[in-house]
């Protein structure tokens, strides 16, 4: 127990120099940090919301939005497949009611047809086991009930959830914030963290908007009382203004959507000041948008985002160069929202905010404070308990309890762990806990002393037998920290990764590092007693 | 100099002898947990029930009942009112509205802005809001993280000794968690997601002396065969007594600092942690080595029951030196 290889002395020595090198860059001021290279800097322990400040926001997409969407698309592809189709399919009845596609071919001779149409639109398969997309049945010889299948759904909301993701890191990089972590989280979950904003209601209003931006043709043709009963002539649909305002009958058919749009930006009307949104086509879209403003000069267009009308101005000349303004009573903020909004792209499903959190930078200094000076007094009061009761065994476990310190964080630098207030408290505790095993190892050899043996004979005995109670006591913890970890969120993992490290470091330094200094100790004044 | 000692080198407390009384009281308190936790219930916080929380610093020191009212009339059921340091600050919670999602970010929103017109120079210092859904789920993980981790240790226990003390552990852990729910159902004190990591954390050192006074069991009854087993237990506790005070002492003292001095955001934490320390010492020392001699342990639990009395015989020669 003495003899501690050379080599052994260097690797304990060596370790706890490199984590005290990895846990320097945690505490170098920021305008120190800037003058050195990144490499040296790397290892940082990063600050948990609740210290630095910042919001943390839940989304969740309904998912039966995304079922829903898919049978209003599929609708629109059967009907203009089936006129396609050489010779034309008429077909008729069709409804979405009840989750399912249903319609009717008006001549039975065309059945067979449709169905390999249907067959050539509705996917090959989804999921690794190749299932089917939708389901196709024909009922009564000549209706055709097409219902989504499970696997086909499924398929629809990892692809929706992914691009969402996307979005939402687009919509968010355009607000400037710094450092945003947005992950994806179980089937239909985005979390977004956003270190130093301290009001999300702007980020919260950015990322509950769809921006599924349509232009659609107004129904002149519809009987005012009709509309305003909410009840759409053939081949229309009814829509509210956004602003207040009665509805509005548009035809179903969309001349042209958001996923033509290049760019969009806030700017001011050359006429009268009024913000407004400025937003550009690519070419495809801006030859469609040509084409259709001559088809209709004269008659009105609506421009809905996200089923609301923002304005239905009149086509007063053919509009060619592929640029188009919305205007409709802006604040300067609300068109800046609608332009990122809309040059980030649409959600493919809508996004609720399910839990939200924001601490502002002064609370969590506050709490940084009060958590360092209570773990400063809190190690110094326990300091002088150890020495009191052990003496200068009490003195290697203080020393023990300083390198763990320092090691637990140049551990959580080196993996830049987050540090988050109940991490503190883990720290701290990990602290406390960690003079366990030394107090096992000291009161051991007491009770060596005690039956009696010589000094280096007692400290022997002691660090062999209370090795398993050690061992078996740390295991229990580790389990604790380990289910912590795969079960908790947020704060809680955080501290169970600081108590994970700490039961490691806490063993290294309380047997390891102690034993060295013990040794060492009494190789050199070969004490006769030990006071213990 | 001579080392403080807070426990003398040979004590000889009859601890065993006490062993009725002690489980009589562990059964009593653990009935009232039980009744407390069922007749007052928890003071369940926002991750649990869902709602939404603000932290608000007022220009001026104001009235809690007329914020109470204020909050109250904006009709989203009942506000609960707290005071945070100084009477300028003030938090306010205030239960998940119906209406689904978009009822509650409107709240957000209403209960925001009231504050900012009725009270110039208020700043929001934190604001957490959870949805109902949400906060089920955290319900439900959180209690299976629970039930999980003792179920785990439980597990571990049986296998590194024998059965008997991996039921010893396990009842030894119900009780302090059962207490600890207990003391959160009197005081009332808020319960969320942090309280159960703290009971988790309970949970690992309250074992922490259990597995101690088990090895330092397992130990004796393998050096001294021939001892009636109340005696093993006894001098087992004894023998680990000194290294129990010291280590409950040292986690105490931290545990308090971190009450008195540390953020009070973490004060139910701490608080917690704080009683387990205190009920897992008295478990350890009084419920979890009676529970032993109940279920028959024997003093060769430990000598291997195989064929050969050679082996026996080594062991017990290779522990006495």
């Amino acid at each position: 127990m003495l003899d501690f290889p050379r080599w052994k002395v260097w690797a304990v020595w060596l370790t706890i120099a490199a984590c005290f090198l990895l846990a320097i860059p945690s505490f170098l001021p920021a305008s120190v940090t800037r003058q050195l290279p990144a490499w040296v800097t790397a290892p940082k322990i990063n600050l948990g919301l609740d210290l630095a400040g910042g919001s943390y926001i839940l989304l969740e997409a309904d998912t039966a939005d995304v079922a829903e969407t898919r049978l209003e698309a599929m609708r629109e592809t059967v009907a203009s497949e089936m006129r396609r189709a050489t010779p034309r399919i008429a077909i008729g009845d069709i409804s979405t009611r009840g989750g399912r596609l249903s319609f009717l071919v008006r001549d039975a001779a065309q059945v067979d047809a449709a169905r390999e149409r249907l067959l050539s639109v509705t996917g090959s398969g989804a999921g690794l086991t190749g299932q089917r997309e939708w389901n196709i049945e024909v009922v009564d010889s000549t209706r055709f009930v097409l219902t989504q299948t499970e696997a086909g759904i499924n398929q629809a909301i990892e692809q929706a959830m992914g691009d969402a993701t996307e979005v939402v890191r687009n919509r968010i990089d355009e607000l400037g914030t710094r450092e945003p972590t947005i992950i994806r989280e179980g089937g239909n979950r985005i979390v977004v963290q956003v270190p130093g904003l301290e009001d999300p209601e702007a980020l919260k209003a950015l990322l509950g908007r769809t921006a599924r931006l349509e232009f659609k043709l107004v129904d002149v043709n519809a009987n005012p009382q009709e509309v305003a009963a909410g009840r759409a002539p053939i081949g229309s649909q009814i829509l509210p203004y956004a602003e207040g305002g009665g509805p509005i009958a548009v035809k179903r058919a969309t001349i042209l959507s958001g996923d033509q749009l290049t760019d969009a930006r806030q700017e001011f009307d050359p006429q009268n000041g009024q913000p407004m949104v400025a937003i550009t086509f690519n070419s495809e879209g801006g030859r469609r948008f040509a084409r259709v403003t001559q088809e209709n000069a004269g008659r009105p267009f609506a421009i809905i985002v996200d089923d609301e009308v923002i304005s239905a101005p009149n086509i007063n000349e053919p509009i060619l160069g592929g640029a188009a303004t919305i205007q409709g009573g802006f604040t300067v903020e609300s068109a800046n929202s609608l332009a990122i909004a809309l040059r980030s792209g649409k959600l493919p499903v809508a996004l609720k905010v399910v839990q939200e959190s924001s601490i502002s930078a002064e609370l969590g200094a506050e709490s940084i404070q009060s958590g360092v000076l209570a773990g400063v007094v809190a190690s110094v009061a326990l300091m002088v308990f150890m020495i009191v009761t052990y003496l200068r065994f009490g003195v290697y476990t203080t020393l023990a309890l300083l390198v763990n310190a320092v090691m637990i964080l140049g551990i959580m630098g080196f993996f830049n762990a987050t540090l988050t207030l109940p991490g503190i408290a883990g720290f701290v505790l990990t602290i406390g806990a960690a003079v366990d095993a030394n107090v096992l190892i000291n009161e051991r050899i007491r009770e060596e002393l005690r039956r009696p043996r010589g000094a280096i004979q007692a400290v022997e005995f002691g660090y062999k037998e209370a090795s398993t109670a050690i061992f078996d006591a740390n295991i229990t913890n580790v389990i604790s920290a380990a289910i912590m970890f795969v079960f908790g969120s947020g704060p809680i993992r955080g501290f169970a990764v600081v108590l994970a490290i700490g039961i490691v470091t806490s063993v290294f330094t309380g047997v390891t590092f102690t034993r060295l200094l013990v040794a060492d100790y009494l190789k050199r004044s070969r004490p006769k007693t030990l006071h213990i | 100099m001579r080392p403080l000692k807070l426990v003398p080198d040979h004590t000889n407390i009859p601890f065993l002898k006490y062993r009725v009384v002690a489980m009589v009281t562990s059964l009593l308190m653990l009935g009232a947990s039980i009744v407390l936790c069922f007749v007052m219930g928890f003071n369940l916080g926002i991750d649990f029930v869902g709602g939404q929380s603000l932290r608000v610093t007022f220009a001026q020191p104001v009235s809690q009942d007329e914020v109470r009212e204020r909050v109250e009339a904006l009709g989203f059921g009942e506000a609960t009112i707290q005071q945070f340091g100084s009477p300028q600050e003030i938090g306010i919670r205030t239960p998940v509205p119906e209406g689904g999602v978009d009822a509650a970010n409107q709240a957000a929103v209403k209960l925001r802005s009231m504050i900012e017109t009725t009270y110039p120079g208020a700043t929001i210092g934190g604001v957490q809001s959870v949805s109902s859904k949400v906060s089920e789920e955290l319900f439900r993980t959180g209690a299976i993280s629970l039930a999980l981790a003792m179920a785990a240790i439980a597990l571990y226990v049986w296998f590194r000794f024998e059965w008997q003390f991996g039921v010893g552990a396990l009842f030894a852990l119900f009780h302090d968690v059962v207490l600890t729910l207990g003391f959160f159902a009197i005081t009332q004190l808020e319960f969320d997601l942090n309280i159960v990591a703290a009971i988790l954390t309970i949970i690992g050192y309250s074992l922490n002396d259990t597995i101690v006074v088990y090895d330092r069991i397992r130990e004796n009854l393998r050096k001294y065969r021939k001892m009636d087993i109340v005696s093993i237990l006894d001098l087992s506790i004894n023998e680990t007594l000194s290294r129990t005070v010291v280590t409950s002492l040292s986690i105490g003292i931290t545990l308090a600092i971190l009450l008195v001095l540390g953020p009070e955001v973490i004060f139910g934490f701490t608080a917690a942690m704080l009683l387990g320390i205190v009920i897992g010492t008295f478990s350890s020392v009084y419920v979890s080595a009676a529970i032993l001699l109940w279920l028959k342990l024997k003093p060769d639990s430990f000598v291997p029951k195989d064929v050969n009395p050679h082996g026996a015989e080594r062991v017990a020669a290779k522990d006495l030196p």
